[in-house]
């Protein structure tokens, strides 16, 4: 469950490392790469946000929809 | 969680929200999407305490249980249906927010169906008969 406020830290710091990482490896060249830095980081967040998602609704099924 | 805590982690997520909206758009939309989780996620013990309380009132006073649990389905339709419309509008998508928006009560209307049934042959059964 989402209930850590840490959690929001761990999103922002990864969006920025990420965003470092994308910026360095541009620079060097390596275009393709980037993106796929980039594309990892987006699923690591989402695995976060989609399990603090699936335990939410949950909830509100057996809150709500009994 | 209280209520100092919520507005707290709000503005920290707003202040983050800024930081990372030039950086990185996704992940800011991603600081939206888990401060609503955690504000409702706190707010949703509360609501089950206090649809306990509603629910052993309408057991005292003989109310038929699928009135209740209609009202309290339509409730939590319209609160999920409200917190995805507004997602979705904060992302940008204004016309999925809508169609959201719409689907959600097209349910809760076919939820309500049985009531309205029940209403209406209510009103049909004071009717003399011809």
């Amino acid at each position: 469950m989402l209930t850590d406020i840490s959690v929001l830290f761990q999103i922002a710091g990864i969006g920025i490392i990420v965003a470092l990482i994308h910026t360095i490896l541009k620079q060097m060249g390596k275009e393709e790469i980037a993106q796929f830095a980039t594309l990892i980081g987006f699923i690591i967040v989402l695995y976060i946000v989609i399990n603090g998602l699936r335990d939410l609704f949950n909830q509100i099924k057996s809150v709500f929809l009994f | 969680m209280d209520i100092l805590q919520i507005v707290i982690v709000s503005i920290i997520a707003s202040i983050l929200f800024i930081l990372l909206k030039d950086v990185n758009p996704t992940f800011a939309f991603f600081i939206v999407i888990v401060v609503g989780i955690m504000i409702f996620a706190s707010v949703i013990g509360q609501i089950r305490l206090i649809f306990q309380v509603i629910q052993s009132l309408g057991d005292q006073a003989n109310v038929p249980g699928l009135y209740l649990e209609t009202i309290l389905k339509i409730i939590g339709i319209a609160y999920i249906a409200e917190l995805g419309a507004s997602m979705t509008q904060d992302a940008g998508l204004q016309s999925v927010a809508k169609n959201i928006e719409l689907a959600g009560k097209i349910f809760i209307l076919l939820l309500a169906i049985p009531i309205i049934t029940s209403v209406i042959e209510a009103i049909v059964s004071f009717l003399p008969t011809v």
